[in-house]
């Protein structure tokens, strides 16, 4: 933990001395990246994993040149997940900062909050979570890194559907990610027909004991699974409360939780569930040939021996962003928002953690359902099913 | 049905033990020095943390919990002696924005030191549940309820029994005249909001194996436990329990017989019908007003 | 006494009259507009607000609830059910005014802390009733607001306008519309202190018993400040949210609530323009520690904590009072 401190006061005195050290030097016009997070905050889960992996890879970028010949200079605000706020550093960045291209917004509500501002300003913007509202209907200037919420209930009720589960018992947090994850799962329930949802419940961002929910969904009348969609410590309480009762069902998670520390914080009660994610957590599972290997393994390793913390979903959604954000403006030779947009939304086959993206004029995220793959949790560990 | 009914009381008793102890020392405080401290909360999360961090610093656990708590109760003081005292005779909101004020302090020092991960603390005793009657009861909460009961004994005795208790006492019910029987008033004030750190400080590190711990912790359980106070009648400690328990129990109830979407608003709807009967809480002491 | 004390309140009026429409002079940046229009309607609502916590001593934790009512009201009326905006803030401030009487009427009767409590609680159901009624209010992802329309013409912050002849952006138009709204606001809430019914609430605040004693109808009264403040909470909260474009439930969150009340006891708790202050300071602040990233809780919390603790009166009765004490002091004041 003290490595933390002098890490951060080190960082301190480091920003002090480049501070200085540019007032001195020349430099040529910095590209600058703007970014809004809930670092801190209920969504806190969220922002300090994806601050953290764009302050390292613009460190690392600039190391190594820059794009375009230009430093890359990242402005980021923190909005401690309100959707207020996020409008507010939006406009800053855009009016006030003047960056030349947007990658942010943790949660939907700051992202929604701040699109209308963005499309009038006519800015690039590449979001970080991952409603289905954001990208459809379409955009003309937000895209997305994460795979909807919607993909994951469909990837995780069509593994329930193949192993034979027909009636799902479903418990959801009451924040944005949890409660929009749930409302995708009805739907796609209902749509793919074959699955029933027979119990819902939910439980706060800040309860600490779900032993009541749970006991409701296992009495719920022919229920053979449970799914529980939400992030942060809630699924981990959530998913020692289902160990204590004893509960034999076959238990799903969300890609809330693809994370290391969910692991830690679960412990041996987590053994047997499954849940979506990208292959971040078993990048040795990958074979030779598959593209998103290297990318995936260098970027888990890069972050844990930078910040001496585990991975997490989220910090690779900002990473992708990050990467598709630099792709595009050397694609288009320049920071011209518009060309830059056209760039951006011209890549076909980037290879990053989250997933193979392309996009389009109609698909402003780039991924389909299949990015996501099913893991289980085997001897603490997590093991690559399909 | 039955052991239904049984896992939403163990349920609601666990969690309601963890407030009546949060709601002991907002009354604490309160009794000596009629401020509601909202930092009450973080005194909670500093034992958490603390502990937790110690351990990983490979500090033996029972010294950590010591250590924790030692550290809570410095918190509790300083608290009282550079944020409280020095605003004097300041209005009542005045003082209960400046707890504000102190709890977001504490938690964004809390923020730079350990970060803002969420952290695991083993079980005291077994991992394994107990069973009764078709419910299950994690060991931790007997643990919980244990020293809550405990610390509830220890205060009552200590305000009834000693010396140091009563002057406390003394001093809440009027400053003035505590000070002319020879009271130190203001090692009493220090002490109240000490006793409340160590309090809180403990709760938190009880309850940390069931909830896990962070930074942030201290704002939900602070709220609820200034809750539990205000239906069982500020300054009662009687009423800080029994307002603990039953808003635990509410909550769970709720969640498994009503609707777990709206637990919560059960729950603040029942102290609106409480306060509505019942304006000074169920235990609250009947005020004198001075005209 | 009383000349003098109105005397004192036209010369605030005026000075924020002064204050509103001069900004723009300085301020260029629509950025600065924006955060101009989001901190004149907070004020608003902190004005009313302060008429029941400053006036009359009653101190609510739930606040920001009324707000929230107000605010979603009008999205969902306005959003979906295609109503205009102006009919929409109205009936929003009724049906807010109707829930605060029903709601204020037992609350009231509660004293202190318990009093805090309770609408601590309302504030909370609010709340959790937004947040969870996902298909009309959009849950904790939100919706988004329409523009304000008059009569058809709409004040958007993306639009152009032209006034008298000039070129004006919507962020101009919007800070200029709000600042309005603020200055009428506040000359309301004057003309409410200085009437028969402020100096009814102030002699609740000071003592309820005497009050009574006198005559004074306290419950009636309480009532009516809850009620008068609740309205002000709601027509802010509505104009918010058709300025923003997008609300969530955390503009009725108990954060929100403990902000505002923050505010009021900042700026000067009875000072109508004093709370306007705390307002600024409190929505100016984050922007300014944002650059200290994560030094910004601690930072926050510790200049609260010095400025409640060395002016308990708040900003601008502190600093009244040190102007004053100097004026005196060079006009060879006694001893």
């Amino acid at each position: 933990m003290f490595n933390k401190i002098t890490r951060r006061a080190s960082k301190f005195a480091a920003v002090a001395a480049a501070g200085l050290l540019a007032m001195s030097v020349q430099a040529a016009d910095p590209i600058r990246i703007g970014s809004f997070l809930s670092v801190t905050g209920p969504a806190s889960f969220l922002g300090d994993p994806e601050l953290k992996t764009l302050e390292m890879y613009v460190e690392k970028i600039n190391n190594e040149g820059g794009v375009l010949g230009r430093q890359l200079e990242l402005v980021h605000y923190d909005d401690a997940g309100n959707a207020s706020k996020a409008r507010n550093f939006a406009s800053r960045l855009i009016r006030s900062d003047r960056v030349d291209i947007i990658v942010g917004g943790s949660t939907t509500g700051a992202t929604m909050a701040a699109a209308p501002m963005v499309e009038q300003a006519q800015i690039p913007f590449i979001s970080l979570a991952g409603a289905v509202v954001i990208t459809t209907p379409v955009k003309k200037w937000v895209f997305k890194t994460p795979q909807s919420d919607r993909m994951a209930a469909e990837r995780i009720l069509n593994d329930m559907k193949s192993r034979g589960f027909t009636k799902v018992g479903l418990i959801s947090g009451t924040g944005g990610f949890g409660s929009s994850g749930r409302e995708q799962t009805l739907q796609v329930a209902k749509e793919l027909g074959g699955i029933e949802i027979v119990a819902d419940e939910t439980y706060g961002g800040s309860d600490t004991d779900m032993t009541a929910q749970l006991t409701n969904i296992r009495g719920a009348e022919g229920v053979q699974t449970i799914l529980n969609f939400g992030f942060g410590q809630g699924p981990a309480i959530v998913t020692r409360n289902y160990a204590q009762l004893g509960i034999e069902l076959p238990f799903y998670q969300s890609h809330g939780v693809a994370s290391d520390g969910f692991l830690d914080l679960a412990g041996s009660s987590a053994e047997g569930l499954r849940l979506p994610a990208s292959p971040l957590l078993v990048p040795e599972s990958l074979p030779a040939s598959d593209p998103q290997k290297p990318v995936v393994e260098a970027y888990k390793s890069e972050y844990e021996a930078h910040w001496d913390a585990k991975v997490s979903t989220f910090g690779a959604y900002a990473y992708d962003g990050l990467m598709l954000a630099v792709e595009a403006i050397e694609k288009a030779g320049s920071t011209d928002k518009a060309a830059v947009r056209d760039a951006l939304e011209s890549i076909q086959g980037h290879v990053g953690v989250t997933g193979t993206f392309n996009m389009s004029a109609d698909d402003h995220n780039g991924l389909k359902a299949d990015s996501f793959r099913i893991l289980e949790v085997q001897d603490g560990g997590w093991k690559l099913i399909n | 049905m039955f052991s239904e009914f049984l896992q939403y009381l163990f349920t609601g008793i666990t969690i309601g033990a963890t407030y009546a102890l949060i709601a002991l020392g907002f009354t604490l405080i309160y009794n000596a020095s009629h401020v509601i401290n909202f930092a009450q909360g973080e005194f909670l999360m500093i034992g958490g943390m603390a502990t937790v961090s110690l351990t990983a610093m490979g500090v033996p656990m029972l010294l950590a919990i010591v250590l924790a708590v030692v550290l809570a109760g410095l918190l509790g003081i300083a608290l009282q002696r550079l944020a409280i005292a020095p605003a004097k005779n300041a209005d009542v909101v005045t003082l209960i924005i400046i707890t504000i004020g102190a709890s977001i302090f504490i938690r964004g020092l809390a923020q730079l030191v350990w970060g803002k991960q969420y952290h695991v603390m083993p079980n005291f005793s077994s991992d394994q549940p107990i069973e009764i009657f078709g419910a299950v009861l994690n060991s931790q909460s007997l643990w919980v309820l244990g020293v809550g009961a405990v610390l509830v004994a220890v205060l009552v005795y200590f305000f009834t029994r000693t010396l140091t208790g009563k002057a406390i006492l003394a001093t809440s019910m009027n400053k003035d005249a505590a000070r002319l029987v020879g009271i130190r008033t203001q090692v009493v004030l220090m002490l109240a909001f000490m006793v409340s750190a160590l309090l809180g400080s403990v709760a938190g590190i009880v309850v940390a194996p069931i909830t896990f711990t962070s930074y942030d912790i201290g704002i939900i359980l602070g709220l609820k436990g200034f809750v539990a106070a205000a239906i069982g009648g500020l300054g009662s400690g009687m009423g800080a329990v029994v307002g603990g328990l039953a808003l635990g129990v509410v909550e769970a109830m709720a969640a498994g017989y009503l609707s777990s979407d709206y637990k919560d608003a059960v729950a603040f709807s029942m102290i609106l019908l409480v306060l509505f009967f019942m304006p000074r809480g169920l235990f609250g002491a009947k005020i004198v007003e001075r005209v | 006494m009383m000349a003098r004390l109105s005397q004192f309140r036209l010369r605030g009026l005026v000075f924020l009259a002064i204050v509103v429409f001069a900004l723009p002079l300085f301020l260029s940046n629509p950025f600065h507009y924006g955060l101009a229009t989001q901190i004149a309607l907070i004020a608003g609502a902190v004005v009313g607000l302060n008429l029941l916590v400053g006036f009359a001593g009653q101190i609510s934790l739930g606040h920001a609830g009324f707000f929230g009512l107000g605010a979603y009201f009008s999205a969902i009326m306005t959003g979906t059910y295609g109503w205009s905006a102006i009919p929409a803030l109205v009936v929003g401030a009724v049906v807010v005014a109707i829930i605060a009487w029903v709601v204020g009427r037992p609350i009231l009767r509660l004293k202190g802390h318990y009093l805090s409590m309770a609408t601590l609680a309302v504030g909370f159901i609010i709340a959790i009733i937004l947040n969870n009624e996902r298909e009309i209010t959009g849950g904790p992802d939100g919706m988004p607001v329409p523009p304000f329309d008059v009569f058809g013409w709409e004040l958007s912050a993306f639009g152009q306008y032209s006034l008298f002849g000039m070129d004006i952006s919507g962020d101009l138009a919007w800070y200029l519309f709000a600042g309005v709204v603020l200055l009428v606001a506040v000359w309301l809430a004057q003309n409410l202190i200085d009437s028969p019914i402020g100096r009814a609430l102030r002699s609740v605040h000071g003592s309820e018993v005497a009050a009574s004693v006198v005559g004074v109808n306290t419950a009636k009264y309480k009532s009516l400040v809850f009620v008068i403040s609740a309205v002000y909470a709601s027509v802010m909260g509505a104009l918010y949210g058709h300025f923003q474009g997008f609300i969530t439930p955390s503009v009725a969150s108990f954060d929100f609530s403990i902000l505002l009340i923050t505010m009021v006891v900042l700026g000067g708790m009875g000072s109508t323009i004093g709370v306007i202050i705390g307002a600024v300071v409190l929505e100016l602040l984050p922007q300014v520690l944002a650059d200290f990233q994560e030094m910004e809780m601690v930072l926050f919390g510790l200049i609260l904590m010095l400025t409640m603790i060395f002016m308990p009166k708040g900003l601008l009765p502190t600093a009244a009072n040190f102007l004053t004490k100097r004026r005196s002091k060079s006009a060879g004041g006694d001893a």
